[in-house]
This record gives structure tokens, sequence and C-alpha cells, in this order.
């Protein structure tokens, strides 16, 4: 039985040489769409197939004493034991094989982490529970946007059929220019999450207060999907990264239009905003950021995040209200929106919460009032 | 200092009359909290452990239920987190660990030829503070905001954002450490200084040596795990910046000190594993250790490599390449002494005269499987591999091919080896076949294909995943929940032997020949070694 089972591990050990034909029984690394996934793939290969060679010639040995040296087939036990031979030899022997596997673990290691010279620079900066993405240099330079998951809570809840590509698929996605070296500088604002995406073979941390940084460079076009890979709270699970790979034409046309798009939709900053209207913005805001934890009927998640509904803080003064929004509120899951929101925005939300479910304050926040609270 | 040593010399004297104060000892509850008696305090040990060990598959099960299939169905996403946290803290502190000290407990006294544990208050006490904190664990639940979701390892500054139960949950690690800390304490201790005559530290069976090992390593590391969760907790309510960016901190720094701790903290697990299968395997061979002082000099290595190993847990957070690389090579060292050990487990066997009663099996099944996770811990070490399998299900797979097919299964070997001493009856042995051949298929399908999840980039820790896991993942829960019932068989098989067992005989394995075998009767009296043997 023993033998069975030996057999059966070593088959699937075998198969993990089948490769990958489809995505659902994927069994092995991806070789991915840049050089260095190709690269970690020959890599693993050459250890597994050393690993192999090892685990025949060790359990080989193990299960033919099994076999052969059974008391139920009339075996007498040996009493040899030390010899100094054997165990020079087995103490040296497998510190050469790890010298042959420490070499082009080496060679690819300094390869692989070599940042320098990029055509372009973004910065990803991790939020709970939504990745930042700002195109610091090279094309594109000035766009920013915040990119988070689209999949509908109907599917996650199953009301509602699951897509394609369920929980890997996001509103906003990173485009990129094919056959270009990226340079990715990782942060957070909150707490450490990390970028992830297999087919890049790029996993960094990105940890609050601190700028990390790695590199990719697509060699295909098309669409590749990561996640969040550092628990990082509640919606750990809920926080995917979309790239889109493209060609340098369409690229430069998307960077156009991003351009042209973000100088549409700024607001005037001294407009003056009427309750409805303002509402209407708000409410579009507060799903965006604040339905995660303070739940779309304001009640909060009882213990862990606290309700707004008649909350002191939303039927309070109105500068707290906008200071908690504003600077987050230290040592709790609530972030500084700051620097994700604009005055108008902030402005929306705060009027939203104060105006909503069973709050009836009346208060209409200008974007000028949020303005006059930033330092 | 002097009082010290005083009530000390008493209580060496008093060892005469300790017969007649027996008949004054307190029977039913409050004989087990008050004993000193180095048998009774392994047995709460092991029997705790157990307790633990349920507890912490109940949140194994649950966990796997959700990650049966895609979608959100049975719990939370927080609360979801809060398993994964709970399950690893307490099979890791309240499981494994006080299973293992509850073996050193009954059993080095025995093979040492000692009459008891050099500290037997210390030794009560040490036990006594698991229940609490068992208990501050469960209770981080019943507080608001529920248990803390922020993983076993706690990394900050997660851990600044969790309610009181994370609190709780740091005082449970506080206790849970000096525990481990006077245990070890009382181990180094009763092995320095009380082995019979005659027996060198060079003749001690190699458990004892291993948890001699094991036992500076906990002094060395749990202060350093104290440290770090008091430093998260002045973080989170006294306004220190040890792991905050914003004060001047850096949130890395936590890991440094948490892996510092928790490298050695594997091998504290791992290593009185190895022990007990160095007694398993030479008596079901009967046939000696093939290379005992190999054995000696391997476990002394790999404890001291433990410690210069750590940031291998670290390779994404960005350290410069010459770090990645000396961390690489040192933790590809490990591979070295760890080699020599399965090599002279094999050679053991070699030309033996084998027999695979339950004990056996369960020391093969750890052979077989723990040395498949040093492999895909072979694999973790490389760099480059490392960034694109680090927290995912491979890395969840390695882990649990080492800590449940390494230590869980050499806990087993344990129990069903020095069951007939322990209780002077013999477990049912088709039933122990049973529990291990379940166990052993189980655990495969759990945890193998857990492997190809990795290689396709699942990530750990979360509660729902794409659709391309599902398939695997549902393979994995079938196994879990194979795997999780399959254990109550073996709660059954104890419970059985000790109401309704066979008699056993006085040597019940041939090969077996340490002190407890062949000078002791079966079972073994409450009081053992009054008069130390001499060893030749």
């Amino acid at each position: 039985m023993m033998k069975k089972i030996g057999g059966m591990a070593g088959a699937m050990l075998l198969s993990l040489y089948a490769g990958a034909s489809s995505a659902a029984w994927q069994l092995n690394l991806t070789t991915g769409a840049t050089k260095s996934t190709q690269v970690i793939y020959d890599l693993h290969n050459l250890m597994m197939w050393i690993i192999l060679v090892i685990f025949v010639g060790v359990f080989g040995v193990m299960f033919y004493s099994v076999y052969a040296h059974r008391k139920s087939v009339g075996h007498k036990a040996d009493q040899f034991h030390e010899n100094t031979t054997v165990e020079l030899i087995w103490t040296i022997v497998p510190f050469f094989i790890l010298i042959a596997m420490a070499w082009p673990a080496t060679k690819a290691l300094i390869d692989l982490r070599d940042t320098s010279n990029p055509d372009m620079t973004v910065k990803v900066t991790g939020y709970q529970w939504k990745w930042g993405y700002d195109y610091l240099k090279g094309e594109g330079e000035g766009i920013s946007f915040v990119s988070q998951l689209s999949t509908p809570q109907a599917q996650i809840y199953g009301t509602e059929a699951k897509g394609e590509n369920y929980l890997l698929e996001t509103d906003r996605h990173l485009v990129v220019p094919v056959g270009k070296k990226i340079r990715v500088l990782t942060t957070a604002s909150d707490v450490i999450h990390a970028w992830y995406v297999p087919a890049f073979g790029v996993k960094q941390d990105a940890i609050p207060g601190f700028v990390r940084d790695t590199w990719f460079r697509a060699e295909k076009e098309g669409i590749y999907r990561g996640q969040c890979a550092e628990l990082c709270g509640k919606d750990h699970g809920f926080m995917p990264i979309v790239v889109e790979v493209v060609s340098a034409e369409k690229f430069s046309a998307w960077a156009g239009e991003q351009k042209k798009a973000m100088a549409a939709a700024a607001d005037d900053p001294d407009k003056k905003w009427e309750l409805a209207d303002l509402k209407a913005r708000g409410e579009k805001v507060y799903a965006a950021n604040c339905v995660a934890c303070h739940q779309a009927n304001g009640q909060g998640i009882k213990g862990t995040f606290p309700g707004l509904d008649g909350g002191k803080i939303t039927t309070g003064p109105v500068k707290g209200h906008i200071d908690q929004v504003l600077n987050g509120k230290a040592g709790t899951a609530m972030a500084a929106f700051g620097k994700q929101l604009s005055d108008t925005e902030i402005a929306a939300v705060v009027t939203y919460e104060r105006n909503s479910w069973g709050n009836k304050t009346g208060t209409v926040v200008q974007p000028s009032d949020v303005k006059a609270m930033r330092k | 200092m002097s009082a010290v040593l005083d009530t000390h010399g008493k209580a060496h004297d008093g060892h005469g009359d300790h017969d007649d104060h027996g008949h004054h000892t307190p029977t039913g509850f409050m004989r087990w909290v008050t004993t000193t008696n180095h048998k009774d305090i392994g047995t709460m040990y092991l029997w705790f452990s157990f307790a633990m060990f349920l507890f912490g598959g109940v949140m194994a099960m649950v966990i796997r239920a959700e990650l049966f299939q895609p979608g959100m169905q049975i719990v939370t996403p927080e609360f979801f987190n809060s398993m994964t946290t709970y399950h690893g803290l307490i099979m890791v502190f309240g499981a494994i660990m006080p299973a293992f000290v509850g073996f050193a407990n009954w059993q080095i006294p025995m093979m040492i030829g000692a009459p008891d544990m050099a500290f037997p208050r210390m030794n009560n006490w040490s036990f006594w503070l698991l229940p609490p904190a068992a208990i501050l664990l469960v209770a981080s639940f019943l507080v608001p905001g529920g248990g803390a979701g922020v993983g076993w390892t706690m990394y900050a500054p997660l851990t600044t954002q969790m309610g009181p139960g994370m609190d709780l949950t740091i005082f449970a690690v506080h206790i849970l450490g000096m525990s481990s800390i006077m245990g070890s304490i009382n181990i180094i201790t009763t092995i320095l200084n009380l082995r019979a005559p005659g027996m060198t530290l060079m003749k001690m069976p190699l458990f004892v040596w291993t948890w001699l090992i094991t036992a500076y390593l906990l002094v060395a590391s749990m202060p350093v795990l104290a440290g770090a969760v008091t430093m998260t907790l002045t973080d989170r309510h006294f306004g220190t910046s040890f792991f905050n960016a914003a004060g001047g901190g850096d949130p890395v720094l936590y890991q440094h000190i948490f892996w510092f701790f928790g490298h050695p903290e594997v091998y504290i697990i791992a290593i009185p594993a190895f022990g007990v299968i160095s007694q398993v395997i030479p008596a079901f061979s009967r046939k000696p250790l093939f290379g005992y002082a190999s054995m000696v000099y391997a476990t002394s290595s790999i404890a001291i490599l433990s410690f210069m190993v750590w940031a291998h847990h670290m390779y994404v957070v960005g350290m410069p390449v010459a770090g990645q690389l000396y961390f690489m090579y040192a933790t590809m060292l490990i591979a070295v002494p760890t080699g020599v050990k399965v090599f002279n487990w094999v050679a053991t066997m070699w030309k033996g005269s084998l027999t695979f009663e339950t004990p056996m099996l369960f020391a093969l099944g750890f052979l077989f499987l723990f040395t498949l996770g040093g492999f895909t811990g072979l694999v973790l070490a490389m760099t480059v591999v490392d960034v694109q399998l680090q927290d995912t299900y491979y890395v969840v797979a390695h882990f649990h091919y080492v800590m449940v097919a390494g230590a869980l299964f050499s806990a087993y070997a344990g129990v069903y080896f020095w069951f007939p001493k322990w209780t002077g009856k013999m477990y049912d042995e088709t039933l122990g076949k049973w529990h291990f051949w379940l166990s052993i298929i189980f655990f495969n399908l759990t945890f193998f294909v857990q492997h190809f999840l990795g290689l396709a980039g699942m990530p750990r820790r979360i509660p729902d995943y794409s659709l391309q896991f599902a398939e695997f993942n549902q393979i994995s829960s079938i196994g879990a929940f194979g795997f999780g019932i399959s254990q109550l068989l073996f709660l059954y098989i104890i419970i059985k032997a000790i109401r309704s067992g066979e008699k056993a005989p006085q040597l019940p394995w041939d090969g077996a020949d340490t002190l407890e075998w062949t000078h002791l009767p079966t079972p073994a009296p409450y009081h053992t070694f009054e008069n130390p043997p001499t060893v030749k």
C-alpha cells in the first residue's frame, strides 16, 4: 500500500511537467508575458528535475528497504552503524548540488532586480481596498486614477451568475505600452499591500511611508490580471489588478484621451453647489470609497466599522466631519482621503452623509469650505 | 537566594517520605490542579493540546467550507480573516508546541533516569498558564469587533486597526511565551543536572537531545516575539511609533523581529518531531540509529542556522540584492543537515528487520511527506521563484507538509509508540492503521493540490477566489473534511484503549531499548527512578 502511495505521488510530481493546457487545471507556473517569467519558469523546472532525481534516489532506497528488509519475509537485522566515509559523502555531495542550483538562481536574481533605465515610471499606491496609479515619468506623465473591483456584489453573494473574470476585473485598467521597460514604484497609504501580477513575474510589497520598486517589460499585447498578495484587512481578497498592454500607437492615443478627460472632469473649485446636485454627486463618491466599511445603508458593521446613520461625527459639527474625511482617524481603519479625493468630492460626500438615511442636518458643504481646511 | 536553595534542598530530602506524603495528596480535580508529578503534567499537556487541536481544526473546517466554491456563502470576509488568524495561532501555540512539551514531560525523566523534572512546581505553573491563554484567545471572539483578522504573523500596521480582540490575543501570546520559557528552563536544567550516573550527553536518547536543543531555541526566541507584540501593544494604545512610518517607525521592522522569532519557531516544532522519529524508526527496524553522533551535530547545525535565515520570509518587502543573495544561500544551506537526517533514517532502515505497526507507519509517513515539504522549501528558498510563490497557496501547502505531516504525524507516532508504557494498555492496531491510512490519503488530497493553486497564482488568506481556482479548491476542501473526521477516529482509539484496551506486554516493541523500556515496569508507576539506574 505504501508503494502505491509512492507511485501516486511520483505520478503527480511528473504531471507537473505536463504543462498547463487549460487555466482551470493549471499545474505549473505561468510562462507569462515577460522574459523574467520565462527565466523563473525555467529555473523552477530545473529545480523540479533535480528534486525528482533526489526523490527517486532516496525513496527508491527507502521503499526497497520496506520491500526487502521486512521481518515478515524473515529478514534478520544487521547491527551496523556509523560509517565516516558514507557520512562525509552524503554531507558533501548535497553541498555541490546546492551550488549547482545557486549558480543560475544568483544570475537570474541579479538580472531581475535591475530597475535602472526605465522607459516609463508608474507609482502604484495601495489603499484599503483599491489601487491608485500615477504615471510619473515618460509618456502619459500626469495621468492619475484609482482602480477598484468592478465585480458586482450580487455575483459575490450568489444572487447573479458569476462572470468570466469574476473577482479579477476592475473599473480602470493600468494601461502600458508593449515592449517598454516599466518601472513600478510601490507604496501604500494605510497598511501593507502587495502588487502581484503573475504574468509579469512581479510581486512587490507596498508599504505605507516607504517607496519600493520593481519593473516589467511586457512582450505581448493583452490583458493581464493579478491580485493583492498581502493580507490587508477585510477586503484583501477583493482588490484585483488589471494591466492592459497595448501597442505604442494605442497607448499614445489612450494617454491623449486621458489627459483631455482629466481636464474636462476637473471641477471648478469655486463653484457654488445646490444640495440636490451635491448629494447626487456624493452618493457616487460614497459608493466608490465608503461603502465597503460603512455599508450602503450607513449602518456600518457592528463592533468593527461605526455606523454613519445618526453617527456622532455625521450629525455633529461640520468641521469635525470634514476633518475626519480629510485626515482620517489614527489607530483605526478610517483612512485619510485628502490625497485621493478632490475638494468637490469631499464636499459632496460629506453633504451626502449629512443628508442621507436618518440624517437630516440640511448642511451644504461647499468645495471652498474643504479647501479652507486643507493644511 | 539561600532561601531558594533551602526549599530546593528540602524538596530533595523529602523524597524519602514522599510515599507517606502521597497518601495526603488531593484527589479528583484538585489532584490535577496541584500536581507536581511530571507524568500527570505530561498527560495534561497532551490532552490540552489535543483539545486545542480539535478547536483549531474546526476553524480549518470553516475556512475550507467557505472556500469550497467561489462566492461568499458561509461567513463574512472579516470573520474569515479571524479564522485564518486563530487557526494558525491555536495550532502553533496551543496544539503542536504543548503536545511536544507533553512528550518532554513524560519521557525526558524516564529516558535519562531522573525521578521527575528539576523544578516540579514551576512545571505545574507552566502548564496551568496555558488554559488562561486559551481562554483569552477564545474570548477575543466575544469582544466588540470580534477576533483579530491579521493572520498568525500579526503584521503591523494592520494590527493597529483591530478591536480589543487584538489586545486579548497579544496577552495570550505573552502568557504562552512565559509558559514556554518556563518549560524550557525546566527541560534544560533537568537534562543537564538530573541524568543518571553513566548517562553521558552522547549516550542520551536522541529525543532528549532534540529537546535540549529545542529548549535553547525557545529561550532565545520567545522573548523576541514578546518584544514584537509588546511594541504592537504600545503602538496601539500608548502613542509609540515603532511600526508606524508617520511617526518615524518602520512596518518592516515588525517583520524582521517577528521572523527572527518565527523561523526558529519552525524548528522548535520540527526538532522534537525529529527526536520522536529517531526513537521510532530504530525500534521498528530492530537496528541502532545509523549515525547517532552525526544526528546530534546535524540537529545542532539546523538550530544555529535557523537564526540566520529569517528574511527568506520577506523576499518581496524590498531588500537589497546582497541581502536577498545572503538569505538565499543561508536558507539553501539548511538542506545539508536536513539531508543528513533523512539519509540517516533511511540508512537505519536499510538491512533492518522491519515491521509496520502504527507508530512506524506514522514515522514513515512523516519521513516521506516531511521530505516533500523540505523539497518545496528549497524551491521557495530561490529568491526569484519565491517572487512568484510568496504569499500564495504554494506556501500554504509547503508549511502544512512540514507542520501537519511533519509535526502532527510524528506526534501521533509518539503517542502510539509510548501509549503502552504510559497506560499499560494496548490500542487497537487495526483501527490505528485505519487512522494512519485515512490521514495520509486525505492529507495529500487536501494539500497536494494547493501546490498547483499557488503555482497558478492564488493568493493565501482570501475568502473568495476567481473561477479558475474552483476545481482544486473543491478537491482540497473535500480532503480537509475527510482529514478532520479521521482525527476523531484517533480520539475514539485512545478512549477505547484507556477503557477497555488489552493489557500491554512488558516490552511491546522488540527494538525499543531506552531506559523507560528496559528499566521500568509497564505501565510506568507514578514515581519512577527514585534511585537512579546506572548506565554503562
